[in-house]
């Protein structure tokens, strides 16, 4: 009976994981099924390279690139502001803070992770973006600037809690044999536990800039949606998520355009798969 | 064994509960231009009988007609007429469409409350969308770059726009595309230099109106069709609507019906015209 048991649980987690890996497998085929006929229409160069994007226009233009520079540029801006934020406060957390603001801290910036991300876009909608027109006298408040604010807001606890998994797991017997060597704390945590750790927070780091580039509703909401190589900071841009999130409602199953959203998830799938494929490579090494 | 009694008995009475829960349910998507007036009617009606239970739903006209021509929904919103495309695919798959219009509406342009600028001509108006004219100054306005506001492709208003404003000219690149009427609304309530179109009931007193070729959009100008934007709102249907769907029409035409129209800030139909289609 208890055999049966055994094998039985061990049949049913069996399944429960060989479902995930069929479900993957389906989208992959499905994106690329429905992408790569896009390539009959327009070159995979000029998909990439044209920065003229009018798919409902006769004839329609296909190029990505704005949206791209779109993704790439919210995405950068996000991560300038997660990264000091992230590492500071994970730095503070596992190094410096005693033991009830730490444990106040933890769980508040994790809290941080919870929030739907259609609530952070109102957010900017409603709030950011009226108040930096106010205080820059920009043109128009939702543009790469805000969405990166935003964005950079979400991905704060990605790399914090990561950073801060990295920092703890660092031994303690390297901070002693630091101390013993007369460096103090700051010399400590910055040449020899930041260091120690660096495999561990660089993956966090690639981790949130996936988990920005594929964010949807908040670039749709916040960036503003102009499909343009923007030429400044404040100006309004179509990330790539936005383009297929405001789009794939219009066009018709199996049309050029259609054909072309999937292009775009393709390039967005390949991106994504890479900075997880980068971070797995990174993990792996340090086991090793 | 009694276990499995009590198991058929429980599927059996979930089984008759849907049963009779789908006879009065009513699935309603499309046109975020009309969905205020839908919403609002869905909910009067629905407490006027308690049985039914309506959802209602956004994602734009090409979602509403969509989903009316797949039998995803049973009711299919939207502000503008059925296009060409749409009926080569209605034709594909042998399906009929009812179209009945609810209420008129205006494509409003309105532009932040501290803007001067009263009236733009459909010309001007095309420069502005295509790129051609930046600055407020070039219209008689402050020095202020203008922040031109359009809408996503599967918005009809987008398309009655385009139809009427752009002749099919591309929107220039610099434009910002927003999702909603009301995410229009709200943006051009607090960008000094923006200027959208959303549907009239959405132009409340947070943005300003601007006439155009002369005319501002009103009761008269929007029924007599001397506003160059005037339109109507439909609500499509399959060409057998169910019993409930019917009802639900009957009441959006009826007196109280038409009301809410008003209410939500909309141009009554007044019923002079038969359905198109």
């Amino acid at each position: 009976m208890n055999k049966f048991k055994e094998t039985s649980f061990k049949s049913v987690t069996y399944l429960a994981s060989l479902f995930t890996i069929v479900f993957l497998f389906a989208i992959i085929l499905s994106i690329f099924y429905e992408g790569i006929p896009i390539f009959k229409h327009v070159s995979l160069i000029k998909f990439l390279t044209s920065p003229s994007w009018h798919p409902t226009h006769f004839p329609p233009d296909f190029g990505i690139l704005s949206l791209i520079a779109g993704s790439f540029l919210v995405t950068l801006g996000a991560l300038i502001i997660s990264i000091p934020l992230g590492l500071g406060s994970a730095i503070y957390i596992s190094e410096l803070a005693g033991p009830t603001s730490k444990e106040i801290l933890k769980p508040v910036i994790e809290l941080l992770a919870s929030i739907p991300s259609v609530v952070y876009g109102l957010f900017g909608m409603a709030f950011l973006s009226p108040l930096l027109i106010k205080i820059f006298h920009v043109p128009t408040g939702l543009n790469i600037f805000s969405a990166s604010i935003i964005l950079g807001i979400m991905v704060v606890p990605i790399i914090s809690s990561m950073s801060e998994d990295a920092l703890s797991t660092v031994p303690k017997s390297l901070r002693e044999a630091s101390l013993a060597l007369g460096a103090n704390k700051w010399e400590t945590i910055i040449r020899v536990v930041v260091p120690a750790a660096k495999s561990g927070i660089f993956s966090s780091i690639i981790l949130g800039f996936g988990r920005a580039i594929g964010e949807t509703m908040v670039v749709l909401m916040v960036a503003g949606g102009a499909a343009q190589i923007p030429k400044g900071l404040f100006q309004p841009v179509r990330p790539m998520p936005a383009a297929i999130a405001a789009e794939m409602g219009e066009t018709v199953i199996g049309s050029p355009h259609f054909h072309a959203l999937y292009g775009i998830s393709i390039i967005l799938f390949t991106v994504t798969f890479i900075s997880i494929l980068i971070t797995e490579f990174i993990v792996h090494r340090r086991k090793k | 064994m009694k276990i499995f009694r009590s198991v058929s008995v429980l599927i059996l009475l979930l089984f008759s509960a849907t049963c009779t829960r789908v006879e009065n349910k009513l699935k309603i998507a499309g046109s975020t231009t009309v969905l205020p007036i839908v919403q609002a009617a869905a909910e009067v009606y629905m407490e006027q009988h308690p049985q039914v239970s309506i959802s209602v739903r956004g994602g734009g006209s090409s979602i509403g007609i969509k989903s009316i021509i797949g039998r995803i929904v049973d009711l299919g919103s939207a502000s503008r007429q059925i296009n060409e495309r749409e009926m080569k695919l209605i034709a594909a798959q042998e399906k009929n469409l009812q179209a009945f219009p609810i209420a008129r509406d205006a494509l409003t342009i309105i532009v932040h409350p501290d803007n001067p600028v009263l009236n733009l001509t459909t010309g001007q108006l095309r420069l502005i969308y295509t790129g051609e004219l930046h600055n407020w100054q070039q219209l008689g306005g402050p020095n202020l770059t203008i922040i031109p506001i359009s809408r996503d492709v599967s918005s009809g208003s987008f398309e009655v726009f385009n139809h009427f404003i752009l002749d099919s000219l591309s929107v220039a690149s610099g434009a910002m595309v927003l999702a909603s009427n009301n995410a229009v609304a709200t943006t051009v309530s607090y960008t000094p230099g923006a200027i959208g179109y959303v549907g009239y009931g959405y132009a409340h007193e947070q943005v300003k109106i601007i006439t155009l070729d002369g005319i501002r959009p009103q009761a008269e100008s929007i029924i007599s069709g001397d506003y160059p934007l005037s339109r109507q709102l439909y609500i499509y249907t399959p060409d057998k609507p169910e019993q409930l769907a019917s009802d639900f029409i009957a009441f959006l035409l009826s007196e109280e019906g038409q009301n809410i129209v008003t209410q939500q800030g909309f141009i009554k139909l007044h019923q002079t015209e038969p359905a198109n289609e």
